[in-house]
């Protein structure tokens, strides 16, 4: 606990949330305080709570899939691969290359997506208001692919048990390759902007700091445990959907910070726009679904499968009962196992610091809450 | 030395407000004046739902199969049919869609064995009632009628 030092006050208890702009959605957290020092941080969760495990309970494998999009709303795409990958480790069944290079593709571009609104937001919310406008923009990109792709732009719904529903749109190809060629410079730009800035650094470096051994404790997992100089990727630790084919390198830093957690995302885009540019080169010929039947009806069994989703490690856990519907799907959102180390980055720090801190932990509230 | 120097002449600054003022050009302007301008919608688009008709003799496509109703997450279609004693085929004869509840996930038009069922590029689907957002048989052949505003 934080030494005090503000005259000897009274303790003061704030509310922060749930209708607060900078906690992403409906985060209350309670902060105990002594003047400005935080003493403590409590979130306050489950304004979102859907019942999302609940509804896969009476709902058939198909039918679940437009469900697990609404989770983690900004990256709707690597939450149905995901759960169609949990599914297919079920059924014992492998997607067709040209399906796993296409979802590769459309994976990388949401990672892009949801790292470029986190940026925009949490620029925003330490006060650097023109980022936000130049992501917007580049995603609207982003977002332009995959409705021509899949039809929307936000709850995509891609990917389907098995495979794709939709191939590749005339046109595709130049599209991603042109948005990769144009993409590259805006990332120079947006460091342009950020990286050097005085106001930036000081309100980042030093903000917010968990330990390589903090991260393994709490479970966190992604940018912020990369950012505390852990080479821990799930894409090359198990490759899932054909990764190992791609070259590309795990941005980490050393001392995790809200500073190296935006170096670390900024590098980590880079990374997709590299795998991205590999992976449009060749699309393989050929099926885009595996044989699955109309009806799906796995073994029973139980099965664990994990992602890298651009917030850290998404897992589902599915338990079979050899009937049309799951018994049971658990879903490890990295949101809300991210969101837990929020006490131990916040105390000691600034009530200005808390902004920074949920910001740089990148939490989606559809997530944490489910 | 030259990072104090740096510092002084506020080269950091300077250097992110040079990429605003590189945008301040009114060519660089993404916004899209929308009712005016109407954005261009994607082929796959997956908007209102349409029941497609035959457009030589205006009867319907559908097969009435309800497999749309059964591959639909939310329960929100309902088909009711009918046998034609004389042709012994069923025939359509009510088909509601539930818009209200409608996610737009497209297994509904997946599933459609004869294209019947399809989710459209239209995307204004507002309307001043609760009840006008469950469609019937004709409001889903015709589509929406949005009023699109002059400038």
């Amino acid at each position: 606990m934080a030494e005090r030092t503000y005259l000897g006050a009274d303790e003061l208890i704030l509310n922060m949330g749930p209708q607060h702009p900078s906690t992403h959605g409906v985060l209350r957290v309670v902060l105990k305080l002594d003047g400005e020092r935080i003493l403590r941080a409590d979130c306050v969760i489950g304004y979102l709570h859907r019942g999302i495990e609940k509804i896969a309970e009476y709902r058939t494998y198909q039918m679940f899939a437009p469900y697990v999009d609404r989770m983690d709303y900004v990256a709707a795409v690597s939450n149905g691969l995901g759960y169609c990958l949990a599914v297919e480790k079920l059924l014992g069944i492998e997607a067709p290359p040209r399906a796993q290079v296409v979802r590769v593709i459309m994976t990388e571009l949401n990672r892009i997506a949801s790292h470029l609104l986190w940026l925009g937001t949490h620029a925003l919310d330490i006060g650097a208001v023109t980022p936000l406008f130049y992501v917007m923009r580049e995603r609207e990109e982003i977002l332009n692919i995959f409705e021509a792709y899949c039809g929307a732009r936000l709850t995509t719904h891609a990917f389907r048990i098995g495979g794709l529903q939709y191939d590749v749109y005339e046109g595709m190809e130049q599209q991603v390759k042109r948005f990769c060629k144009m993409f590259r410079p805006k990332i120079d730009e947006y460091e342009e902007l950020l990286t050097e800035n005085r106001i930036w650094k000081d309100r980042t470096i030093g903000v917010g700091v968990l330990t390589a051994e903090d991260c393994k404790a709490y479970g966190v997992t992604g940018p912020l445990l990369r950012a505390a100089g852990v080479k821990w990727d799930i894409r090359k630790a198990q490759p899932y959907s054909g990764y190992d084919r791609y070259e590309f390198e795990i941005p980490t830093r050393p001392n995790g910070d809200t500073y190296d957690r935006y170096l670390v995302r900024i590098q980590e885009m880079r990374q997709s726009v590299r795998i991205i540019e590999q992976a449009i080169e060749d699309i393989p010929e050929g099926p885009i679904m595996a044989k699955v039947g109309k009806v799906i009806k796995p073994p029973p069994g139980e099965v664990y499968v994990s992602i890298e989703a651009p917030k850290g490690e998404l897992g589902y856990y599915i338990v079979s009962d050899g009937s049309t519907q799951p018994y049971r799907v658990r879903v490890r959102p990295p949101s809300f196992v991210n969101l837990q180390a929020l006490d131990k980055m916040a105390r000691g720090g600034l009530v200005a610091d808390i902004v920074a801190i949920i910001g740089s932990i990148d939490i989606v509230l559809g997530e944490v809450d489910r | 030395m030259l990072t104090i120097l740096k510092k002084i002449f506020f080269v950091d600054l300077i250097r992110g407000l040079l990429v605003t003022f590189r945008y301040q050009h009114p060519k660089n302007i993404y916004t899209e004046q929308y009712p005016a301008e109407r954005p261009k919608i994607a082929e796959r688009y997956r908007g209102a739902p349409r029941l497609n008709i035959n457009p030589e003799t205006g009867e319907t496509l559908c097969i009435a199969c309800n497999l749309c109703a059964l591959a639909c997450p939310e329960q929100l279609i309902v088909v009711t049919s009918e046998r034609n004693e004389v042709t012994k085929r069923k025939e359509l004869t009510k088909f509601t869609y539930d818009l209200s509840r409608c996610m737009f996930c497209g297994l509904c038009e997946d599933a459609c064995p004869v294209d019947a069922l399809e989710l459209t590029q239209d995307f204004e689907l507002a309307s001043y009632t609760r009840e006008g957002a469950i469609w019937d048989r004709q409001m889903l052949e015709e589509g929406p009628k949005p009023i699109w505003y002059r400038y």
